[in-house]
Order: C-alpha cells, then sequence, then structure tokens
C-alpha cells in the first residue's frame, strides 16, 4: 500500500481527508503512483502533470523521506519506505508569497 | 416571485447573492472553491440553474466545475484543452516568437440555445467549445489558425480571449476580443473568423490603424441590435453599427477613456456604462472617486452616476468580466472592484449601494434575471 499526501487545494478538489492509500502494481515509480492516483480519482488528472506532456506542473514538488524527488526520472524507483508504505510520498505545492 | 442572482468570481473563491425582484436584501452564499482563482462563474440563459465555473490555480491548473441545480451542488467536469495541431509561435512582450501554451479559461460563455453547449475563451489566446456540458472541449482552431496568429502579443494580464459575444438573431454569428490582439468575427458558426479592428487606433504598436494588435479590453452588445457593438479598448470607447465591420470612438467627455467594463442597459440599446479608469500604470479611479459613466446617446454624452458610490480615497479596479445587468423592468446594473466591494443599481444606475464589501478581489459579475 503506497501513502500519498495531497496539498490543501487538491485535497478540496478530490474532496479527500488526510493520507491516500494506493495499490499499485509492479515497480513503485513517480509514474506508477500518480497514474495509481489519477485512476482512483479522475478529477485530479491535469492537476499535478501536464495533460500533454504527461510532466510534473512547474509549480509542485515531489518530497519522500527528507528528500526532494522532484527532479528526478518519473520511471526511477521510489524509496523503498515508499514503496513499502513506511513512509508516505507528499506532493507538495511550491513556496510562493511571503 | 421573480429575483436575481449574482454570480461572483474572485481571485480565492465564488460566491452567489441572491435577492428578490426588489434587490434590497441579499443572501451571499460561498466562498465556493475557497482558495482557487475564479476568473469566471456563469449560467446558462436557457436553464438557469446550469451555472459553469472556471477555476484555476498557478500550482494546479484548470478545472471547470458545473452545477446543475443553481450552486447547491458542484461536479468537476473536463479541464483537457488541447490546441488543435502544432501549436505554433506569438508574439512575446518584446516581439520574439512564443509557443502557444495553455494557460487559463478566461470566459465561459454559455450557448442561447442548448445549456450543454459552452464556449470558452482562454489565454494563450483561443476558443473552445463544448457540447456535452463540459465533460470534454475542442478547439475552434480556424481563429487562431486564420493567419494572424502570429502576430498576435500579450497584454499586461496574458494573452487572453476574453470576450465571447453570441449574435441572438444569426446563430452562425459571434464575436470574440483578445488582448491584445483585437476583436474578430465569424459567420459560420466559428469554421472561419475576420479581424473586426478597422477604424482602431492604438499608439503603443509600430502601425497604430494595424490590422490586429489591437488591446480590446471589453466588447457589448444589445440583444434587439447585435450589429450595433460597444468596445472598451486600452484606451478608446468604441461604437460599431455594421457589426464591427468599422468602428468610430464615441469617448466624448469621459475624463479617461482607459477602462475595462463596458455593458448595456437592457431594455434602452442605446444606454451603455463604462467606468474610466486613470492609466498607463495607476488603474484606479481619477481623483480617488469611483464614477460609473452613462451615456444615454449611445455614446459621446456621458454622465458621471456617483450616488452611493465613495468619491473620495478609492482606489480600486474594475475588471473587464466585473460588469453585469440583469432584465427585470428597472434594470439592475452591478460591477466587482479589486477592493472585494460588489455595488448593485436598481434603478438603471442613479444611486448605488454595496451588496457586499469585503470578498476577496473580483475578477468577475454576472446577473441572473430568475422567473
Amino acid at each position: 500500500m503506497i501513502r500519498v499526501v495531497l496539498p490543501a487545494h487538491l485535497k478540496m478538489h478530490a474532496n479527500v481527508n488526510g493520507e491516500l492509500e494506493l495499490e499499485v502494481d509492479g515497480a513503485v515509480t513517480q509514474r506508477t503512483v500518480l497514474d495509481a492516483l489519477e485512476r482512483s480519482y479522475p478529477v485530479l488528472q491535469g492537476a499535478i502533470r501536464d495533460y500533454s506532456t504527461q510532466r510534473r506542473r512547474p509549480f509542485l514538488r515531489f518530497f519522500a523521506c527528507e528528500r526532494d524527488l522532484s527532479h528526478e526520472s518519473p520511471d526511477a524507483p521510489l524509496p523503498e519506505a515508499v514503496a513499502n508504505g513506511s513512509q508516505p510520498f507528499l506532493i507538495v505545492g511550491a513556496l510562493a508569497g511571503g | 416571485m421573480s429575483g436575481v442572482r449574482i454570480l461572483v468570481g474572485t481571485r480565492k473563491g465564488a460566491f452567489t447573492l441572491e435577492s428578490d425582484g426588489a434587490r434590497k436584501q441579499w443572501d451571499i452564499r460561498g466562498p465556493y472553491f475557497a482558495g482557487w482563482e475564479i476568473y469566471h462563474i456563469k449560467g446558462s440563459p436557457v436553464e438557469p440553474d446550469r451555472i459553469y465555473v472556471s477555476q484555476s490555480s498557478s500550482w494546479f491548473g484548470q478545472q471547470i466545475q458545473r452545477s446543475s441545480d443553481g450552486g447547491k451542488s458542484w461536479e468537476p467536469v473536463g479541464n483537457s484543452f488541447a490546441y488543435e495541431g502544432v501549436p505554433g509561435t506569438h508574439q512575446w512582450y518584446d516581439g520574439t516568437p512564443h509557443p502557444w501554451e495553455f494557460k487559463r479559461v478566461w470566459h465561459l460563455e454559455p450557448s442561447l440555445t442548448d445549456h450543454d453547449t459552452v464556449y470558452a475563451g482562454v489565454e494563450d489566446a483561443a476558443l473552445f467549445h463544448t457540447t456535452n456540458g463540459g465533460k470534454s472541449w475542442q478547439e475552434l482552431s480556424g481563429l487562431r489558425g486564420h493567419g494572424s496568429g502570429s502576430h498576435w502579443q500579450p497584454g499586461a494580464g496574458g494573452m487572453c480571449l476574453h470576450t465571447i459575444l453570441l449574435d441572438p438573431v444569426d446563430p452562425k454569428r459571434m464575436f470574440i476580443a483578445i488582448s491584445a490582439a483585437g476583436a474578430f468575427r465569424t459567420d459560420d458558426g466559428g469554421t472561419t473568423w475576420r479581424p473586426i479592428n478597422q477604424g482602431l487606433r492604438s499608439e503603443y504598436i509600430p502601425d497604430p490603424t494595424a490590422e490586429v494588435g489591437h488591446c480590446v479590453h471589453r466588447l457589448a452588445m444589445h440583444r434587439s441590435r447585435p450589429n450595433v457593438l460597444f468596445m472598451q479598448k486600452h484606451w478608446d470607447v468604441m461604437r460599431s453599427n455594421d457589426a464591427g465591420s468599422s468602428w468610430h470612438e464615441v469617448s466624448g467627455n469621459l475624463p479617461t477613456d482607459f477602462g475595462f467594463v463596458i455593458d448595456v442597459h437592457a431594455h434602452e440599446p442605446d444606454t451603455i456604462y463604462v467606468v474610466p479608469i486613470k492609466s498607463d500604470s495607476e488603474h484606479f479611479p481619477p481623483d480617488g472617486q469611483l464614477r460609473v459613466w452613462r451615456s444615454r446617446t449611445g455614446g459621446n454624452e456621458w454622465e458621471p452616476l456617483t450616488k452611493g458610490l465613495p468619491q473620495s480615497n478609492c482606489y480600486v479596479n474594475i475588471l473587464r468580466d466585473a460588469m453585469s445587468v440583469d432584465s427585470l423592468d428597472a434594470c439592475g446594473i452591478y460591477f466587482g472592484t479589486t477592493g472585494g466591494q460588489v455595488y448593485a443599481s436598481a434603478d438603471g444606475g442613479d444611486t448605488w449601494s454595496a451588496i457586499v464589501r469585503d470578498l476577496p478581489p473580483v475578477l468577475s459579475v454576472e446577473a441572473q434575471t430568475l422567473k
């Protein structure tokens, strides 16, 4: 079971509270986690990854295990702690404002 | 009893303001979609309880919401806006080519005859439509591809298609406006388009009378007379008597001919309203006095309307989609400000009062007349 934390705006949009739990078949990567997320919550399509390029939207970042994974390959394996569910995969709105 | 519902889009959510026909007591609901920018919210003229919302965020992109019960509940619908073919380039601020990139929906215009058909004006400028209630959107690519697209350039707010006027007499005719490209018309339902900017003069482009490149801020028409159009341009208030084929200036005695909004009285086709704004960079009312100016002669002769509006220390702006009229017997006029006030007049503009004062900055105001 993969744990995912959404930023507040997307929790509201997807009508969820707290962490999400997702089943991911096969390798656990950014792409497979986000694919599973969008299958479970289709309203999130286009909100995390650009529709046409499927790349991370520029003002979003991906953190896990106290690391910034935003610039990792979407097909790189996520940390084992994410894959085994002991740590969440964090989708975070980039800081802006003062 | 008849009533009015005002749909308000703000920088931080949507609100609805409802009243009976007296328009004295208002029931304010919201924020809906709190924290998101609501560029536009508009109801279907065929089925007023069908309401469409453009919900966007620089972080999380574009969403479209739909209500079928007058705003009591909402459902997200399709949010994919893909340009047809290879998007190509338009001009960037410095005149260099810049690739077309979808950013947000500025304006939603529901069809006059079908509540599932809606037109969407987007940034970077293009026109999309849906015929299934927003589930999917297709570009009407003849506009962007008609030949001048590579010369369009962004205004200060971005390169946005912000105005869509549907001709109530000729269902194949529609008008749109883009900052900063100008106004365009189709006579075949959106397949082909032509620029309609003859008579416009803009000193901020290399050829002040060029076919495209003008920063049109807003168009308006009266449904009984769709060949007569009014325009608030970056500078100049303009009028066309031939469906945009030619324009002449009607700024007359306005204190400044810069502004964003322009609208037409529901029952008097020659009564029009603007809110002059000081520019180039200030973008607030002259002398800190918020004044709507009304012309009863279709332009040129204007009178200031001040009763109930702040006449000192007022430095708000009124953005291009933030004025609307209802169609009750005594026409109601409404506008929203970047200071979060929504002002209303139930007597054609003679007197004004604030329905609400402390909303987030108002991006759009639409009035629905309820039977």
